[in-house]
C-alpha cells in the first residue's frame, strides 16, 4: 500500500523527485505560515512563550554560575558557546522538521491515508505538517547566548575558526534533523512512543548544554559513537576552545562533522523508506 | 448518589483510562530517566564545586533530580495532566452537557486529576527513580513514616497543581484563545516548582520569595519532605503551607466558576 507517491512512478530520476518533494515542502509550509499569521497575536504570544521556554534554561545555567565560576572546568562563555550551537541546530531541526513527531497520531487516527493518496512525497507533506513558525524563538534565543559568547570567548578568530561556527550550525542541524526522521520512522511501529525521541532531540540539547567532562564517560561515549550527537558542537567546539577531548580521540575525529551529518542523514533515509513500506493501514 | 461515592468512581476511571496508554507510559520513563541521567551529572558539577549548596549535601540533590523526574509527569510539572480537555470543551462548548450533569464540576475534574496522579506516579515515578537509586548514591530515607509524609505532600502538591490548571482552564471562558496563557503559567510551574534548578539554589530575597510562591509547594516541599531536609516542625509547616495554597487556589477556583456559568449562554434549542 504504501509508496512514496507518484514521485516514484513518473519518473524523471531522483533530482525531479527531490524538487517536487522540496516543492510541495514549500507550498505546505507557506500555507501553515500564512494561516500562522492569520492570528498574528497569537502568533508573537506562541513565539514569546518558544523563546521564553528555551531561556529558562540559560536562566539555570547562569543562576549555577552565580553560585560557581566554572562548571566541569568551563566558564560561563564556554557553557554559553555549547549552548548557543547546540541550541541553533536543535531550533533550525525542530523548525525544519519538528512537527514530525505527529505521525503516530496520524498512524492512530488514520490521517496519514490521506498523505498517501495526494501527489506529493510523503516524507515532504509530514515533514511541512503543521509547520511551527514560533519555534524561530528557541533560534532567536539561542543565537542570542551565542553572540553574547562569542565577545567573551577567548579565541584567536582565524578565518578558518570563524567558518567552523556556521559549519557546526548546519551540520548539527543535519544530525538533529535525523534524529526527527529516524524518531518519526520509528512511530510506524510504536505508535504511542513519540515521546522516546525526545530523550535524543530536547534530551540531547539538554545534554550537549554542558561541558563533556561534565558527564560520565560512557554516557560521553554513548553520544559519540552509539547517537553520534557529540559532533553537533562537542568535538568542534572543544577544538575552538582548546580543550582536550575527554575521550582522547585522534585530532582528525574533531572535522568529522559532516560525514557524520551524510551518514545519519542516508541512514534516516532509509529507516523512513523502510518504516513506511512497511505501513500497513487499518483500511476502513 | 453522594459526592464522595461518584468521585471515587470519576477518580478510578481516570487511573484506569491512564493505564491502558502501557507503550506511552514506557515512553516516558525512558524519556524522564534518560533526563534524569544528564540533569544528574549537571548537579553532580555543581555540588562538586559548591558542596552544601542551598543546604543540600550531593546526595541530597540527586534525590532531587530523580524526584522531579518522578512526579513530572503526576504533579503535571511541564504543562499535560488532561486539564487541557477542560479547556477544549468550553471552547467548543461541550462543558454545557457538563454543566447539566448532578455532579460538581471542580470537584468532578479534581477527582479524576488524583486518579491519573495515582496512575502516573506508579506508571512513570517508580521506574525512574528506580534506576536512579540504583545508579546514584541517593538520601532515600529508611523510615517508612517519612515515605508516608512524602505521599501526603505529593498529594497536596497534586492538589495545588490541580487549582491552578484549573483557573487556567477556566480562563477559557472569557478568552478566545486560552493557549497563550496555558504556555505562561506552565513555564511558571517549571521555573518556580523547582524543576528547572532547585529553589534553594535560587540566590537571596528572589529565591525566599519563590520559596512562597504557591509552584514551591508542588515539587520543592515534596522532595524536601523526601531528602530529610524538613523534619518536625518545618514538615509541619511545609504540609500546612500546601494545604493553604491548595484551600485557597480551590476557593478561588470556585468563585471564578460561580461567575463562569453564570456567564454561559447556550445557543441553539
Amino acid at each position: 500500500m504504501a509508496s512514496d507517491g507518484p514521485a516514484d512512478g513518473v519518473g524523471g530520476g531522483r533530482g525531479a523527485a527531490m524538487a517536487q518533494g522540496l516543492r510541495a515542502y514549500g507550498l505546505i509550509v507557506g500555507m501553515w505560515v500564512r494561516s500562522t499569521l492569520a492570528y498574528r497575536a497569537s502568533f508573537v504570544m506562541m513565539a514569546f512563550g518558544n523563546f521564553a521556554a528555551t531561556a529558562l534554561d540559560f536562566v539555570a545555567i547562569m543562576l549555577m554560575f552565580s553560585q560557581i565560576d566554572a562548571l566541569g572546568g568551563f566558564s560561563l562563555p564556554e557553557v554559553a558557546f555549547l549552548y548557543g550551537t547546540s541550541g541553533v541546530s536543535l531550533g533550525l531541526a525542530d523548525l525544519l522538521l519538528g512537527s514530525m513527531d505527529r505521525l503516530g497520531r496520524r498512524v492512530r487516527d488514520g490521517t496519514l491515508d490521506t498523505l498517501l493518496l495526494r501527489p506529493a512525497p510523503v516524507f515532504a507533506q509530514v515533514a511541512a505538517d503543521r509547520f511551527a513558525l514560533r519555534r524561530l524563538g528557541r533560534i532567536t534565543q539561542s543565537l542570542l547566548v551565542l553572540g553574547w559568547s562569542l565577545t567573551r570567548l577567548d579565541v584567536d578568530w582565524t578565518v578558518g575558526r570563524m567558518l567552523m561556527v556556521p559549519l557546526m550550525a548546519v551540520c548539527g542541524t543535519a544530525i538533529f534533523g535525523a534524529v526527527f526522521t529516524a524518531g518519526a520512522a520509528f512511530q510506524f511501529w510504536a505508535q504511542d512512543a513519540a515521546e522516546v525521541q525526545n530523550s535524543f532531540t530536547y534530551g540531547g540539547n539538554a545534554m550537549l548544554q554542558y561541558p563533556p567532562t561534565v558527564f560520565a564517560k560512557d554516557l560521553v561515549r554513548g553520544v559519540t559513537f552509539l547517537v553520534p550527537l557529540a559532533f553537533v558542537n562537542w568535538l568542534p567546539a572543544l577544538r575552538l576552545l582548546g580543550r582536550p577531548d575527554p575521550l582522547g580521540l585522534p585530532g582528525w575525529a574533531d572535522f568529522l562533522g559532516p560525514v557524520v551529518a551524510a551518514l545519519m542523514c542516508a541512514g534516516a533515509a532509509v529507516a523512513w523508506r523502510f518504516g513506511l513500506r512497511a505501513y500497513r493501514s487499518t483500511g476502513s | 448518589m453522594s459526592a464522595t461515592v461518584w468521585s471515587v468512581a470519576v477518580a478510578a476511571g481516570s487511573f484506569r483510562r491512564y493505564a491502558t496508554y502501557r507503550i506511552a507510559t514506557v515512553a516516558g520513563v525512558f524519556t524522564n530517566t534518560v533526563f534524569g541521567f544528564i540533569v544528574a551529572y549537571t548537579y553532580i558539577a555543581l555540588w562538586d564545586a559548591r558542596p552544601h549548596l542551598g543546604g543540600y549535601d550531593q546526595a541530597q540533590a540527586l534525590t532531587f533530580v530523580w524526584t522531579a523526574q518522578a512526579l513530572l509527569a503526576a504533579s503535571a510539572l511541564m504543562a499535560g495532566g488532561g486539564i487541557d480537555e477542560l479547556q477544549e470543551r468550553i471552547r467548543s462548548g461541550d462543558i454545557a452537557v457538563d454543566l447539566y450533569r448532578p455532579a460538581d464540576l471542580q470537584l468532578w475534574w479534581l477527582a479524576a486529576d488524583l486518579g491519573r496522579a495515582a496512575l502516573q506516579l506508579i506508571g512513570r515515578g517508580v521506574a525512574p527513580m528506580a534506576v536512579g537509586a540504583l545508579v546514584f548514591p541517593l538520601a532515600l530515607p529508611s523510615d517508612p513514616l517519612t515515605w508516608g509524609w512524602f505521599l501526603l505532600s505529593v498529594t497536596l502538591g497534586v492538589v495545588v497543581s490541580f487549582a491552578l490548571r484549573y483557573l487556567v482552564a477556566l480562563a477559557s471562558f472569557w478568552l478566545l484563545d486560552g493557549s497563550g496563557l496555558a504556555l505562561i503559567s506552565g513555564l511558571a510551574c517549571m521555573f518556580f516548582s523547582g524543576m528547572v534548578l532547585p529553589l534553594r539554589v535560587f540566590p537571596g530575597d528572589f529565591g525566599a520569595l519563590a520559596q512562597l510562591l504557591p509552584w514551591a509547594g508542588i515539587l520543592q516541599v515534596p522532595a524536601d519532605v523526601l531528602v530529610g531536609a524538613r523534619s518536625g516542625a518545618t514538615l509541619a509547616s511545609g504540609l500546612l503551607f500546601q494545604a493553604a495554597w491548595g484551600v485557597a487556589l480551590l476557593a478561588l477556583g470556585r468563585l471564578v466558576q460561580t461567575a463562569a456559568t453564570r456567564k454561559v449562554v447556550v445557543h441553539g434549542g
